[in-house]
């Protein structure tokens, strides 16, 4: 256990992450606000404590990579580089504007602070797991963090990707998978089912961990347990509650990538800042 | 009958030399190392080659990842896997943050003559240079092969390199200068420009002697990069003659004749036809020579082409 003064800053961070998310997605305007939310611990715990980044030198070749494989999620990412000033603040009205930067999906062009370019699901783990070769081959301490979306499980392209991590033993990269049970058309229990992720992730020859991935204490553990595990990759599966924090999107899949009334902006506001001030 | 030489084996002695060259070259192989001649840089480099197995889509994407962090990755395996299966790990993964992989799509065309239409792969360059950013080149023989190579440290963004199977004949003049993007004249001619690239290069370059022996006037243009195009010089060579032929080992659509006739609109040019494949897919074969008989892209077929579209 650390301090817990840490904790309840990640915490704190997390809900001022989801605050950014909410004003991003803003009124009358699409956007991925479920799947976004659900990692705001687990992207607070990376960005906030556990990668080594600067933001003041956010291109630094020994910098900790953080990419989503469900890039459709990328506003949680920009809350997180505009708390640290990699992307400018008032980017946040801009959330797929023509003029803005934050493009509906991560872009290398438009974007700083971006790693890669995902959004075609099944492509980040592949993407982080060449970025881990070339970093172990040049010798860099440097850790690479990539999200999967549980619904995304179903891309092939996952389990070529998963078979390689495990071939070349890549113990510098750690996977998660968001496990927030929901996809875009439903439960994913009843959309496409894949049940014992565990199972397969250990066939495949990772090291699994299972958590809450909204306890930043567990967050942490994991991604301790991660970096001290050598010769094979980490997957941490993080059980995790879509659309978390705002109570009328949670668990649902109307939530997954939609506009918010007047209202329900108002209540999602007021909910995610309430959640903050508890943090302090 | 000039000397004729393996493509993939000069394609697998530059990487070589390139790896000498730079340490961040490296390389992946789909399991077909021996065939597309990766594995001459895995044996000289084997910290530097990764076989990947037979899965070529997590292949690209990780290629992608290494030039992230400042590797320059070469992938290979056929030319169908890498532009067909691969093609959204090439789009979104490489093309779109212009990342500089270097895709090589062997045993292109119908070279792979055994093997029939699921191996054929005569769309590659139809779908390659619709990608903004890709570069496409396909070389006519070894020593383009050679020379092509040798830019691959230099150029920026994404390169998709097409490699024949087969032996052909050696064509490109030693000591021609080379740069991508440059159209090269074989042979110069007065009545009709014959753009072509790959192994119809050399058919091209039969077909005007032939048909130089009948009074036509025929220069060849080897068209060794697809894209980026060099239509000033395609303009250029196409004014003044009365008929333009497009050669390719390629579906018609949308490949090299697609391409030239892209970089004529909006210039009064001669009447052009192309020799290509037919809207089709390929065949099984004793050989390749009869495959391409079939489909007609010999050098009897651009005297052929030459001779309907040349106005009497």
């Amino acid at each position: 256990m650390e301090n817990t003064d840490v904790y309840t800053r990640l915490n704190r961070i997390a809900c001022q992450l989801r605050e950014n998310v909410v004003r991003m997605i803003g009124v009358g305007k699409v956007g991925h606000l479920g799947g976004s939310v659900s990692l705001a611990e687990i992207v607070a715990t990376l960005y906030f404590h556990k990668m080594t980044y600067d933001p003041k030198n956010p291109k630094h070749p020994d910098r900790d990579r953080f990419l989503l494989s469900k890039g459709h999620t990328c506003p949680i990412q920009y809350a997180a580089l505009i708390e640290h000033g990699v992307i400018p603040r008032e980017e946040i009205a801009g959330l797929k504007t023509l003029a803005g930067m934050l493009q509906g999906h991560p872009d290398m062009d438009y974007t700083p602070g971006m790693e890669a370019v995902t959004g075609s699901l099944g492509q980040g783990l592949s993407i982080a797991c060449g970025m881990a070769l070339g970093l172990r081959h040049e010798k860099r301490p440097s850790r690479v963090y990539v999200v999967m979306g549980d619904g995304e499980q179903a891309e092939g392209q996952i389990w070529e990707a998963a078979m390689s991590g495990a071939r070349y033993g890549l113990d510098n990269l750690t996977a998660f998978v968001d496990r927030n049970r929901v996809q875009a058309t439903g439960h994913t229990k009843d959309v496409f089912d894949i049940p014992a992720i565990e199972k397969k992730w250990a066939a495949f020859g990772w090291n699994v961990l299972e958590i809450d991935g909204h306890d930043v204490v567990a967050v942490c553990e994991a991604i301790d347990t991660a970096r001290a595990t050598k010769g094979v990759p980490t997957i941490i599966v993080a059980n995790t509650v879509k659309g978390k924090g705002v109570s009328f999107a949670e668990d649902t899949a109307a939530f997954h990538n939609v506009a918010l009334t007047q209202e329900q902006y108002d209540t999602a506001l007021a909910e995610v800042i309430a959640a903050k001030e508890s943090f302090s | 009958m000039s000397e004729v030489k393996s493509l993939r084996v000069a394609y697998g002695e530059a990487l070589v030399e390139l790896g000498k060259k730079s340490d961040a070259v490296v390389t992946l192989e789909a399991d077909l190392g021996k065939s597309t001649q990766s594995i001459m840089f895995g044996t000289e480099f084997p910290d530097r080659h990764f076989e990947m197995g037979i899965a070529e889509q997590n292949m690209a994407s990780t290629a992608a990842g290494l030039a992230l962090v400042g590797k320059i990755p070469f992938f290979n395996t056929f030319a169908i896997f890498a532009a067909g299966r691969a093609f959204d790990q090439v789009r979104n993964s490489i093309c779109v943050p212009n990342l500089k992989v270097r895709i090589c799509g062997s045993s292109a065309g119908l070279s792979d003559f055994g093997d029939g239409k699921t191996h054929q792969m005569i769309e590659d360059m139809a779908l390659m240079r619709a990608l903004p950013h890709m570069t496409v080149v396909c070389p006519c023989d070894a020593v383009e092969v050679k020379k092509m190579m040798a830019c691959m440290l230099d150029w920026d963004g994404p390169v998709y390199i097409r490699i024949n199977r087969n032996d052909l004949p050696v064509v490109y003049p030693e000591n021609e200068r080379y740069h991508i993007g440059k159209v090269t004249k074989m042979r110069d001619g007065a009545d009709v420009a014959v753009f072509a690239c790959g192994v119809m290069t050399a058919k091209a370059l039969e077909a005007a002697a032939e048909l130089e022996g009948e009074g036509v006037s025929v220069k060849v243009l080897n068209v060794g990069t697809i894209k980026p195009l060099d239509r000033e010089a395609i303009i250029e060579h196409a004014s003044g003659v009365r008929a333009i032929v497009v050669a390719e080992e390629h579906t018609i659509i949308g490949g090299l004749g697609g391409a030239i006739l892209e970089a004529l609109r909006g210039v009064k040019h001669a009447p052009a036809e192309f020799v290509g494949v037919e809207d089709t897919f390929g065949a099984s074969a004793e050989n390749y020579d009869i495959l391409m008989n079939h489909f007609g892209l010999t050098s009897d077929a651009i005297v052929s082409a030459v001779k309907k579209t040349l106005p009497a």
